[in-house]
């Protein structure tokens, strides 16, 4: 706990300082150095940011024409009637996208209805875009690393469950897999849920555990994949973790949360919306940490890295090299952080759903 | 917070909980119930394993407890036999030397009763030769004397004078 708090501040600390930094050097220095920043600022939103084709790097050739590389991914509308084509026909949202008479365009990393093959975005006074949003269910960037990391796991998982067919003991990857199933079990679960309900919860936590830490690991590759920085992936699995606590909860939990037994009655009636509510900012706590974590950590992270472009001079470059490198360490200790946190709470909302009654309250 | 909401994809929420359900669901019958089953039932081999070899243990220790016993108990049964037989020794030689010892006296004895009929047989054998030599010497003695008149009155008168007497 106190090493989770020590990381929180430590992180928060780095991105403040960072924020600062370049608040100040922004008044310092000339437009030449704000245009490379304004670049390096866009560059990291749109890594934040989904997108429809999974790019792996850009660059710009000797004409000044940007290249990108990288493969199209289908997309998926819902536009009275479904609409399913490539990616590439938006050339990394540059052009519209014409589909059966509709014209789509990209703005903002969001598709949109435009009137032609001319149309243009129309923006409010807020500046956000008002033309009409079709129900977008594309396979993105995002979507796409989900399922490649489902395979991945279920590969590595379904093969260690075969070898303990050969043999009791573990294989291959299994050998270094099971310690990790066993900690789960043994220190996860066990404590927070109870050798007597604890099997029940036991595919979830494993599967959510191996999602969060492999998908975590993967944003740290540079392929630039960042699936747990998006809000509805942690909110998705905050859900379900907020679906099966209430659905396999006992009388016990509900008692203690709708008639706070232990307490005289008025107490009772002032607790129970109380109660109610801490339900539901539980799960939230668990979204949103697992989000801003991961969001704080690539932000910071590519901020140092940018940094190396913007001092452009040995010392600099060297020395956020070597800060780059060191957070990259701590990020590494992140995403496992992560995993191990989001897991351990929701066993142990688990818990209290399964508590057995105690008279000692 | 605007943003936040702004930012939230539909799809990709969808996506998330499909692809995620979905990927509980197949590893919990390819993946989980395998892997935990099979740990299960290597940590319950395990613990019998161990569990039976306590027990091994315990019986060896009560086995060998057994042959301690046995053994002490043998060893017991041998001493009292052979304090039994020594015994058995002291007493016969004992009996042996008291019969002896019995056999030996009335032997004395029979050769004491032997000896003292020898004696009185002899005693009474010298006494019938004295007897009778001292008839012989007497018939001798008395043809003597009563070879004379006078004589012989003379003794019946002394004969008579000591009946008298008497």
């Amino acid at each position: 706990m106190r090493l989770k708090i020590a990381l929180k501040t430590l992180t928060l600390l780095l991105f403040f300082t960072n924020f600062i930094s370049f608040a100040q050097e922004h008044h310092a220095e000339g437009e030449n150095t704000t245009d490379k920043r304004t670049e390096i600022k866009e560059y990291i939103q749109h890594h934040l940011q989904d997108s429809y084709d999974f790019g792996l790097f850009s660059y710009e050739t000797e004409a000044g024409e940007q290249k990108h590389v990288g493969f199209p991914l289908p997309v998926i509308l819902w536009d009275s009637g479904l609409k399913v084509f490539s990616s590439s026909k938006f050339h990394h949202g540059e052009e519209v996208a014409e589909v059966d008479g509709n014209f789509y365009k990209v703005h903002h990393g969001k598709i949109y209805k435009v009137d032609g093959p001319e149309g243009e975005i129309v923006l409010d006074e807020e500046h956000h875009a008002a033309n009409d949003k079709p129900l977008d269910f594309s396979i993105t960037k995002n979507v796409f690393t989900v399922i490649i990391v489902g395979l991945l796991i279920l590969l590595l998982f379904s093969s260690m469950a075969k070898s303990y067919k050969k043999s009791s003991m573990p294989t291959g990857a299994g050998r270094f897999l099971e310690p990790i199933v066993l900690y789960v079990r043994d220190e996860i679960a066990i404590p927070n849920i109870g050798k007597k309900h604890y099997k029940r919860y036991m595919s979830y936590l494993l599967t959510i555990f191996f999602f969060i830490w492999i998908i975590n690991l993967l944003g740290l590759t540079p392929l630039g994949v960042n699936v747990t920085n998006n809000i509805a992936v942690t909110f998705a699995l905050a859900l379900l973790t907020y679906l099966i606590t209430t659905f396999t909860a006992n009388k016990n939990y509900w008692g203690h949360i709708f008639w706070m037994p232990g307490v005289p009655w008025p107490m009772k009636i002032i607790l129970a919306p109380i109660e109610l509510l801490g339900t539901f900012i539980k799960p939230f706590s668990l979204l949103i940490r697992l989000y801003a974590n991961i969001t704080a950590g690539h932000i910071v992270l590519m901020s140092i890295i940018g940094l190396m472009f913007i001092f452009k001079n040995w010392i600099g470059s060297s020395l956020s090299f070597g800060l780059a490198f060191v957070l990259s360490l701590l990020e590494l200790l992140v995403a496992a952080l992560q995993a191990y946190i989001f897991t351990m709470l929701s066993a142990l909302y688990f818990g209290s759903a399964v508590e057995e009654h105690h008279d000692d309250h | 917070m605007e943003k936040l909401i702004e930012d939230f994809s539909l799809g990709l929420f969808v996506w998330q909980l499909v692809l995620f359900v979905g990927l509980v669901l197949l590893l919990r019958k390819f993946a989980w119930k395998p892997i935990l089953g099979a740990v299960e039932k290597r940590e319950e081999s395990i613990q019998g394993a161990l569990d039976s070899a306590e027990q091994a243990k315990k019986e060896m220790e009560n086995l060998q407890a057994d042959n301690q016993r046995l053994l002490h108990e043998a060893k017991m049964e041998r001493e009292a036999m052979l304090k039994d037989a020594r015994d058995l020794k002291n007493k016969m030689i004992e009996d042996a030397k008291g019969e002896a010892q019995d056999q030996a006296n009335k032997i004395i004895e029979q050769a004491q009763a032997t000896i003292e009929s020898e004696k009185k047989a002899a005693i009474s054998e010298l006494k019938a030769q004295v007897a009778g030599l001292s008839i012989e010497i007497a018939e001798k003695v008395v043809r003597e004397e009563l070879s004379n008149k006078d004589k012989q009155e003379k003794l019946v008168d002394t004969m008579l004078g000591e009946a008298k007497l008497n």
